[in-house]
């Protein structure tokens, strides 16, 4: 059997380290041991497949979960998962979450007191569609404070998780939103070394999406790893 | 060429988007195979358990062969069985899998590759996933599976081996140790 053809390697500058000295719980999370590089073999390059999956409208709509509407600012969240080559990613799932407009998750262990919203949960997927499109409606997240440093505010994100073609193209990552004056401040954020490549992250306000009286429009598109070359290209 | 997304935290509050039930039960009633569980424990360096980690595995079923259109092998799918499994920790740190024991599957080159699972943990504190491989003590093909061959040292090697906690029927225990003594083997891939 001939060799599955491997997967780019992460881009050095695009991802954290495992230990990023400024984000306090990854001190006692992240391995000192030197990793062990791997080939890909056929067990990294296969994954799960999400092409039949069934899901339902109403999970890309964040907005119509519960009986009434949530409160906060309506947006439309959406984008193009691609790989490295600039090709689509069709099928692949997203699977979102977020703090409602107060900046409380609807999670048991979130304490921060401000008010849950009866009608918002904050969670979606979806599969994107053949041209590895995908679009949510949801409403726009609120910051919060957490414990990492005195006086600490997480930036406005959302949690994107994605599955790609393969169980190493998995991908946990957070959308920003353009001009959040807590962004430089976010030690997860800066742990991209390359500043560039930290600017993926943060999503771009766009007029074309945008819903007239109805919803802001973010767009947002995300890369994955691409594969070193193409079966016919070899 | 585009660039790579960055990876971010999963951070704490990921469970009422990311279990769903029964994520957890690879095998059915029709699953081919024998039937195995594998559990245990995630920590981290100073050997507290992890209540906030999710891991995820990805296998071959009894037969050897991956559910997915890459693996062009001649060998048979199993409508029941699709490899993959999702768990988040409990406040003791554990994880548990209902799934089967996968077949051996090719390797690089010609060399094949000992049964073994991959499996990914994410977890607040992590700002990438890290990737593991959780192999079967007493397995004769682990002797020349060509990835345990990457790890030289054999203390290290044996963090990759799940035990039989009670003899032949027990479950599988594999812990997994993010820092420091003992430390479980991460594979950069």
């Amino acid at each position: 059997m001939t060799d599955p053809v491997p997967y780019r390697r992460e881009e050095k500058g695009a991802q954290p380290p495992n230990l990023f000295a400024s984000y306090v719980s990854a001190q006692k999370r992240a391995p000192k041991e030197p990793l062990v590089l791997m080939p890909h073999t056929l067990s990294e390059v296969t994954g799960p497949v999400y092409g039949h999956s069934k899901v339902a409208p109403e999970n890309s709509d964040l907005t119509r979960q519960h009986k009434g509407e949530p409160l906060g600012e309506r947006i439309i969240v959406s984008g193009r998962v691609l790989d490295e080559n600039g090709r689509a990613v069709p099928q692949a799932l997203i699977e979102i979450w977020q703090a409602n407009a107060a900046g409380r998750y609807i999670h048991h262990r979130d304490q921060h007191p401000a008010p849950l919203d009866p009608n918002f949960s904050g969670a979606g997927r979806l599969v994107t569609d053949a041209e590895g499109r995908y679009k949510f409606t949801t409403i726009k997240p609120g910051a919060y404070p957490w414990r990492n440093h005195p006086n600490a505010w997480r930036p406005a994100h959302i949690h994107f998780s994605l599955f790609g073609p393969s169980f190493i193209t998995r991908l946990v990552t957070q959308m920003y939103f353009p001009g959040d004056p807590l962004i430089p401040l976010d030690p997860i954020y800066n742990s991209i070394p390359d500043a560039k490549a930290a600017a993926r992250m943060v999503s771009r306000f766009d007029l074309e999406t945008t819903v007239p009286e109805w919803a802001l429009g973010f767009r947002f598109d995300i890369v994955l790893r691409g594969r070193e070359a193409t079966p016919m290209e070899r | 060429m585009a660039g790579q997304t960055p990876s971010q935290t999963v951070g704490p509050f990921f469970h009422f988007a990311l279990d769903h039930k029964g994520d957890e039960i690879l095998a059915n009633d029709a699953t081919v195979g024998e039937r195995i569980v594998i559990e245990g424990r995630v920590f981290d360096g100073d050997g507290a358990p992890l209540g906030d980690a999710m891991i995820e595995i990805w296998q071959a079923n009894a037969a050897g062969r991956y559910d997915h259109p890459d693996d062009k092998q001649q060998k048979p799918l199993d409508p029941a069985f699709h490899g993959f499994g999702r768990c988040s920790t409990d406040p003791d740190g554990r994880y548990r899998f209902h799934t089967i024991r996968p077949g051996p599957v090719p390797g690089p080159g010609n060399t094949l590759q000992a049964p073994h699972i991959d499996v990914t943990v994410f977890a607040r504190g992590m700002l990438k996933q890290l990737m593991t491989r959780i192999y079967f003590e007493g397995e004769p093909l682990n002797a020349d599976d060509p990835i345990l061959g990457l790890v030289p040292d054999t203390k290290r090697r044996d963090t990759l081996m799940a035990r039989r906690a009670n003899g032949k029927d027990g479950p599988y225990i594999f812990d997994i140790r993010l820092q420091g003594q003992g430390e479980t083997v991460f594979f950069d891939v």
